[in-house]
C-alpha cells in the first residue's frame, strides 16, 4: 500500500510540472503579445514594452519558468494580469465558493446514488431495474449545460421555485445560499447518479448471488436484515471507486455549472483567465483544480484500502 | 495453408472464416454470438438499442441534408420577428435576432457530428496501436506508455482541454486534436487489457512459431480479435466526443463565433432564459437527444461484447 500511495504521489508531482510547464509553453506560443491583449489595441507601444518588462516577458522562457516555479512552491502566485489582484487569495476564495457547490451535491450525490442502485440491484432484470439502469446511463452522458437548461425552463422559468442565479446576494444567510446552490447542485447530481448507482447495483446482484447470503437465507434470516446488515455493507466497498471517478467528472462539471448558473466559483476563473490570458491566475486555477482532482484518487483509495481489507497493491494494476 | 494457420483460424473472427468457406448469414450470426462480438439479430430485438439507433440516424440524416430540411436560412436575421414564441410559421420559436430557432438547431448538427467522429477516429487508431503494441510487447515502451496514460487519467481532462483551446485560439483543427488528445488514453488502456488476454492465446503462440513478423501478427490476427473492444470503446468515446465538443462550444471555446452550434447557442440566448426559453431550450434536448442516443447504442455494444 505504501509503495503504490507513494507511486501515486510521484504521478502526481510530475504531472502538476508537467501541466504548468504545458501552460508556460502555450502562454509562449499565444498568437499575439500577452501584454498587448492585457493592455487592448489602443495602447501605446512604449507602455506595452514596459508591462513586458514588468512581467518578465522579455526574459527567455526557462529562466522565466524557473522564477515562477519559485515563486510558486513558496506561496508567491503572483498577481492576476487582468483582476489586479494577488492570485493566491482570489484562487482560495473562489475555491472555498466551488467547495460549498460540491459538497451540497456530494452530500445530495451519495444517499440517492446508493438507493437507487440498491434498489436496482434487488430486482434484478425488473421493470424498475430497466427503467433505473436506461435512465441513469441516458443521464451520464448529457452534458451538465444540457440538464441545466432543462432544469432552469422547469424551475425556475415556468414554476418559480428556484431562483436561476447560483450567487446569493451578499450577506445572505446559509439557507438562502443553500436555496441559491440547489439547480447546479442537481445538475452535478444527475450527472454523476447514472455511473455511481451502476456500480452499486453491479456489487448488490454479485453479493445477492453469493454463498453466504444463500445460508443466510435457510437459516431464515429476515429480508430487511439481510440486506441492512449484510448487502448494504458489501455492496459499499466497489462504489468507493466510482464515487472517486465521479468526483473527478464532477470538479470538470464545475466549470460548465458555473458559467451557466453565474457562479464565481474556481471553474469560472479557470474559464475566464484561460479567455483574457491571464496567465498567473489561469496557472494557479489549472494547479489547484487538477490537484484537488489528483487527491481525489489518493483519497479515494485510502477509504477504499480501510473497507476492504483485501486490498493490496497488485490492485493498482487492474 | 500450413497446419498453424488452420488452427488460428478458429479463433479468427467469423467475418473472415465466413466469407473464406461461403458460410451462409445464419452460421454468420451463430459465430458471431458464440465469439461474444456482435450478434446483430440479438441487439436489434432490443428496444434501446433500436431508439438510440433511430436518433443517431435521424441526427446524422439532418447533419447532412439540413440545407434541404431546413424551413428556413438559419443565418437570415429579421428584425420584425425577433423573439417569436413557437407557433405553427416557426415551430421552435425564433431568436434575438428573427432567426428560426428550428433551422438553426438543425444546422447546429453539422459542426458537432463533423469534430466528434473524426475526433473519436483519430483517437481510436492511435489508442488500437498504442494499446496492440504494448500489450504485446509489454516492457519499456508499455511502462512509458502506461505512466503517460496514467497522467492523463488523473487530470481532470475538460479543465486541460479548456485550458489548451483556450490557449491555442478557437478553430476546428484545434477542437478536433485537443479531443482525440484525450480520448487516446481511455482507448489505449482498454485495447491494451484486450490484448493482454489475446496475448495468452494459442493461436498467438502458433504465429509466432511460424514466425509471422509482429505487425502482421498484429494487424491480421490480434486486431481482428478485439475488434469487440475497439468498436465499443469508438461508441462510447463518440459519445464523450460529442460531450466535450458541445460542452467547449458552451464554453465560448467552439467554432466561429455566430455558427448555429447548439452549445453556443445556448450560451449565447442564456440571457434571455426568463423571456424566451425556446431559444435556449430546443438546441440543448438537441444535444441532449443525440448523446443519449449514442449512450444507448454504447450500452448495448458493451453488454454484448462482455456476455461471453
Amino acid at each position: 500500500m505504501l509503495r503504490f500511495l507513494t507511486r501515486r504521489l510521484v504521478t502526481i508531482l510530475v504531472t502538476m510540472l508537467a501541466v504548468s510547464l504545458l501552460v508556460f509553453i502555450a502562454t509562449e506560443l499565444i498568437p499575439g503579445d500577452v501584454a498587448r491583449v492585457v493592455l487592448g489595441r489602443e495602447a501605446s507601444q512604449a507602455s506595452v514594452d514596459a508591462l513586458r518588462h514588468q512581467l518578465r516577458l522579455d526574459e527567455p522562457l526557462a529562466p522565466r519558468y524557473l522564477h515562477w516555479l519559485g515563486g510558486f512552491v513558496t506561496g508567491d502566485w503572483g498577481r492576476s494580469y487582468t483582476l489586479g489582484v494577488d492570485v493566491r487569495p482570489l484562487v482560495v476564495e473562489r475555491l472555498l465558493n466551488s467547495a460549498t457547490l460540491a459538497l451540497l451535491s456530494f452530500v445530495l450525490l451519495v444517499p440517492v446514488a446508493l438507493t437507487l442502485g440498491l434498489a436496482a440491484g434487488l430486482r434484478e432484470g425488473r421493470l424498475t431495474d430497466r427503467i433505473l439502469s436506461v435512465t441513469g446511463l441516458s443521464l451520464a452522458a448529457v452534458p451538465e449545460f444540457v440538464t441545466g437548461v432543462v432544469l432552469l425552463v422547469i424551475f425556475s422559468v415556468r414554476l418559480h421555485w428556484l431562483p436561476s442565479s447560483a450567487q446569493a446576494p451578499p450577506g445572505a444567510g446559509p439557507l438562502t445560499r443553500i436555496q441559491h446552490l440547489l439547480l447546479p447542485a442537481l445538475c452535478l447530481v444527475l450527472l454523476c447518479t447514472g455511473y455511481v448507482a451502476r456500480h452499486v447495483r453491479a456489487s448488490t446482484v454479485a453479493v445477492l448471488a453469493s454463498p453466504f447470503i444463500r445460508a443466510m437465507r435457510v437459516r431464515g434470516l429476515s429480508e430487511t436484515r439481510l440486506v441492512r446488515g449484510h448487502v448494504l455493507r458489501n455492496s459499499l466497498v466497489p462504489a468507493t471507486g466510482a464515487l472517486a471517478v465521479q468526483l473527478q467528472f464532477l470538479l470538470a462539471g464545475l466549470v460548465t455549472v458555473e458559467l451557466l448558473f453565474g457562479y464565481q466559483g474556481i471553474g469560472d476563473l479557470l474559464l475566464s483567465s484561460a479567455t483574457s490570458k491571464d496567465v498567473p491566475a489561469l496557472q494557479a486555477s489549472a494547479i489547484v483544480l487538477g490537484a484537488v482532482g489528483m487527491g481525489i484518487y489518493v483519497i479515494a483509495d485510502l477509504v477504499y484500502a480501510l473497507l476492504d481489507p483485501r486490498v493490496r497493491v497488485g490492485r493498482a494494476r487492474a | 495453408m500450413t497446419s498453424a494457420e488452420v488452427d488460428s483460424a478458429a479463433t479468427r473472427p467469423p467475418r473472415e472464416e465466413a466469407a473464406a468457406s461461403g458460410a451462409p448469414h445464419r452460421a454468420r450470426d451463430q459465430a458471431r454470438a458464440r465469439d461474444g462480438s456482435l450478434a446483430p439479430r440479438g441487439l436489434v430485438r432490443r428496444p434501446s438499442f433500436v431508439v438510440g439507433v433511430c436518433l443517431l440516424v435521424g441526427w446524422v440524416v439532418v447533419a447532412v441534408f439540413w440545407p434541404w430540411l431546413a424551413p428556413a436560412d438559419p443565418m437570415a436575421q429579421n428584425p420584425s420577428l425577433r423573439l417569436l414564441g413557437p407557433s405553427g410559421g416557426h415551430l421552435f420559436g425564433t431568436d434575438q435576432f428573427g432567426r428560426d430557432v428550428l433551422s438553426r438547431v438543425m444546422a447546429g448538427a453539422r459542426p458537432v457530428l463533423e469534430v466528434a467522429p473524426l475526433a473519436t477516429a483519430l483517437a481510436v487508431a492511435a489508442g488500437s496501436l498504442l494499446g496492440l503494441v504494448c500489450g504485446m510487447r509489454r516492457g519499456l515502451v508499455d511502462e512509458i506508455v502506461m505512466r503517460v496514460v496514467d497522467m492523463f487519467a488523473v487530470f481532470p481532462s475538460l479543465v486541460a482541454a479548456v485550458v489548451v483551446v483556450a490557449l491555442a485560439g478557437r478553430s476546428t483543427t484545434t477542437l478536433v486534436l485537443v479531443i482525440a488528445t484525450f480520448s487516446t488514453p481511455m482507448v489505449t488502456r482498454s485495447v491494451r487489457a484486450a490484448a493482454l488476454v489475446e496475448r495468452e492465446k494459442p493461436y498467438v503462440e502458433a504465429a509466432r512459431l511460424r514466425g509471422e513478423p509482429f505487425w502482421s501478427l498484429l494487424w491480421r490476427e490480434v486486431l481482428p480479435n478485439v475488434s469487440g473492444t475497439v468498436l465499443v470503446e469508438a461508441t462510447s468515446g463518440l459519445g464523450n466526443a460529442i460531450f466535450a465538443a458541445s460542452t467547449l462550444s458552451f464554453l465560448g471555446l467552439g467554432q466561429a463565433p455566430g455558427s448555429p452550434e447548439w452549445g453556443a447557442s445556448v450560451a449565447d440566448n442564456r440571457v434571455f432564459l426568463q423571456q424566451c426559453w425556446w431559444t435556449v431550450l430546443f438546441p440543448a434536448l438537441a444535444v441532449g437527444s443525440l448523446v443519449v442516443g449514442i449512450a444507448l447504442i454504447a450500452d448495448n455494444l458493451r453488454e454484448q461484447a462482455t456476455r461471453r
